[in-house]
């Protein structure tokens, strides 16, 4: 059993796409307030799963899904839950940058929008908090109003992960967040995810393992649809048990 | 043969063929142009698109009658056609199971390939009567059906499948990804479809509205057997009207004995044709800004 107070716990999540069993009796504990990072090959179902944590997995169509994902002692999958309360609790970061097609400020202020807020003042704060937090704020607070499409790469992804904070999540999912992103804007996102941690509780997909070992708390490796191994970072870094979680790291599977 | 030989052949026809299809619409207009002299030289310009007295035998041709006609029934067609057309793209794109959407789809297709005079001919046994006997009545009018109403409803029926169908494709082009960034953020579908998809969109959207527009303006056949066809501005939409397209399609060739006529239906194609092109264009100029806005 964990030593740490999970924030999300998955109990027997099993997934199939038509027929293809793509998550295979998951449980897994995701800590509090720590960085969990979720490795494997490619097509093992890293982004099912994190799909699955915050219910955006329901737009694929014949999804067959069974187990519970309890968050904060309550099954997302309960048939009584708002699935918009959901998501605005759990924010999600994107393998590329999708901006909306709008404004910097209306990206950012778009969360808040659909969530009531309409007071400009407020908004203001918000935006200009939020694009604070995702250390873009001194790179675009002179040109608020144009689209956010002109921004580059790195900075559109910056903007999208202020464009989540700004519903004050408690959980924010990232897919392979740098992956379309070069070397110095990735660092700078690491950067940011690193200073998250304090307030929240962040789960990552990653292809790539250094990455893993530098944001990295806690470590679910899986493989195939199943999880072979999970744990503290430094233990399935320095000392795996599982014979495929040595495979993996030392780079024989990919 | 030499591939780079290949290919500047290639592009020199192209670029042939382009040239033809662009020098065609100079063509068109040069001798329409050229046609309406005659009539332009005898009478003012403001006289022929602001009077309204149509007596050809006595020489006076006012247009203006017609061109009423035809703005009012392309509006009331684009006022019945627009918002039903909007809801059942967004419902077969952003809404309808695979199933219903494969039925829907291909149903509507259809549509656009009946020929004109099916739907004049559904106009004159349909919704003539029905405009007659219970539509007109309803509001206190005494009508016989063949009016500016009939005409619209009947274009607006025509038009459907080709906004339907433009602006269905145009919103699954928007990446399926930017839904889901709005979803992720908490928003509705309802919200998603109003804030993101429609705003995506919308430069799309307004180019199918257009194409819609230019149709309905030229479209002459449905219209003209169901419109009443009588030179007089309409004080109601339960009264005939008389548009442009079928004043050109029912006198040209009937009516050329007398003097100058000819001259001024082509002026009246001239029209038309500048109007047409003039809404495309300045549909363009709204395309590109909003693009710039938003995109
Ligand atoms: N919409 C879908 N329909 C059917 N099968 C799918 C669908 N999405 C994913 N799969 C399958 O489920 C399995 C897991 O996919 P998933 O995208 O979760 O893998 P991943 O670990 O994120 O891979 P990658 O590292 O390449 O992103 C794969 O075998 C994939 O082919
Ligand atoms: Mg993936």
């Amino acid at each position: 059993m964990p030593k740490f107070k999970p924030h999300i716990r998955v109990k027997n999540l099993n997934l199939f796409y038509e027929g293809h069993h793509a998550l295979k009796d998951i449980t897994v504990d995701i800590p509090e307030k720590e960085i969990t990072a979720i490795i494997g090959p490619s097509g093992c179902g890293k982004t099912t799963l994190l799909k699955s944590l915050n219910r955006l997995i329901d737009l694929v169509d014949g999804i067959e899904i069974s187990g519970e994902v309890i968050v904060d002692g309550e099954d997302i999958y309960s048939t009584k839950v708002d699935v918009t309360y959901i998501r605005k609790k759990i924010g999600m970061l994107g393998q590329k940058p999708y901006p909306l097609p709008m404004s910097i400020y209306d990206n950012v202020a778009y969360g808040p929008r659909i969530h009531g807020m309409r007071k400009k003042k407020e908004l203001d704060g918000i935006v200009e908090h939020y694009l604070e937090v995702a250390g873009l704020w001194d790179e675009v607070k002179d040109r608020l109003k144009s689209p956010a499409s002109m921004l580059s790469a790195g900075q559109q992804q910056r903007l999208c992960l202020a464009r989540s904070l700004a519903v004050e999540p408690e959980i924010i999912l990232g897919d392979e967040p740098t992956s379309a992103l070069d070397p110095i804007s990735s660092k700078r996102i690491e950067e940011v995810f690193i200073a998250l941690k304090k307030d929240y509780t962040i789960v990552i997909v990653t292809h790539i393992l250094r990455q893993a070992v530098r944001l990295a708390d806690y470590v679910i490796f899986l493989y195939m649809g199943d999880v072979i191994e999970q744990g503290p970072a430094k233990e399935i870094f320095e000392n795996p048990k599982e014979e495929r979680t040595k495979a993996y790291i030392g780079g024989e599977i990919s | 043969m030499d591939r780079k030989l290949k290919e500047a052949i290639a592009s020199k026809l192209m670029l042939l063929a382009t040239v033809f299809s662009s020098l065609l619409i100079f063509a068109v207009v040069i001798g329409l142009i050229q046609k309406s002299r005659p009539i332009l030289a005898t009478h003012s310009l403001s006289e022929l698109l602001l009077s309204s007295s149509w007596f050809p035998l006595r020489g006076e041709f006012g247009f203006y009658p017609f061109i009423i006609g035809t703005i009012w029934v392309t509006v009331l067609a684009m006022l019945f056609s627009l918002p039903l057309c909007l809801l059942t793209s967004i419902y077969l794109a952003e809404y309808a199971p695979a199933k219903i959407r494969a039925f829907i789809k291909p149903l509507i297709d259809l549509l656009a390939g009946i020929p004109s005079v099916v739907y004049g001919l559904w106009g004159i046994l349909i919704v003539v009567p029905l405009i007659k006997d219970y539509v007109a009545p309803f509001f206190g009018y005494s009508a016989t059906g063949y009016c500016l109403l009939a005409g619209g409803i009947v274009l607006a029926i025509m038009v459907f499948p080709i906004i339907i169908a433009v602006s269905e494709e145009v919103f699954r082009a928007v990446p399926h990804e930017i839904r889901e960034v709005s979803l992720a953020l908490g928003a509705t579908k309802w919200q998603t479809v109003k804030h993101v998809a429609l705003r995506a969109a919308l430069p799309g959207v307004i180019a199918a509205i257009v194409l819609g527009f230019s149709r309905a303006f030229g479209e002459t056949m449905a219209v003209m057997m169901v419109v009443g066809n009588v030179a007089r501005v309409p004080s109601s939409v339960f009264e005939p009207a008389y548009p442009l397209t079928a004043l050109i399609a029912n006198n040209y060739g009937e009516m050329m004995s007398v003097p100058l006529y000819d001259s001024a239906l082509l002026l009246s194609a001239l029209i038309l044709l500048l109007v047409i092109l003039f809404f495309s264009i300045a549909a363009r100029i709204v395309l590109l800004r909003i693009e710039r806005r938003v995109m």
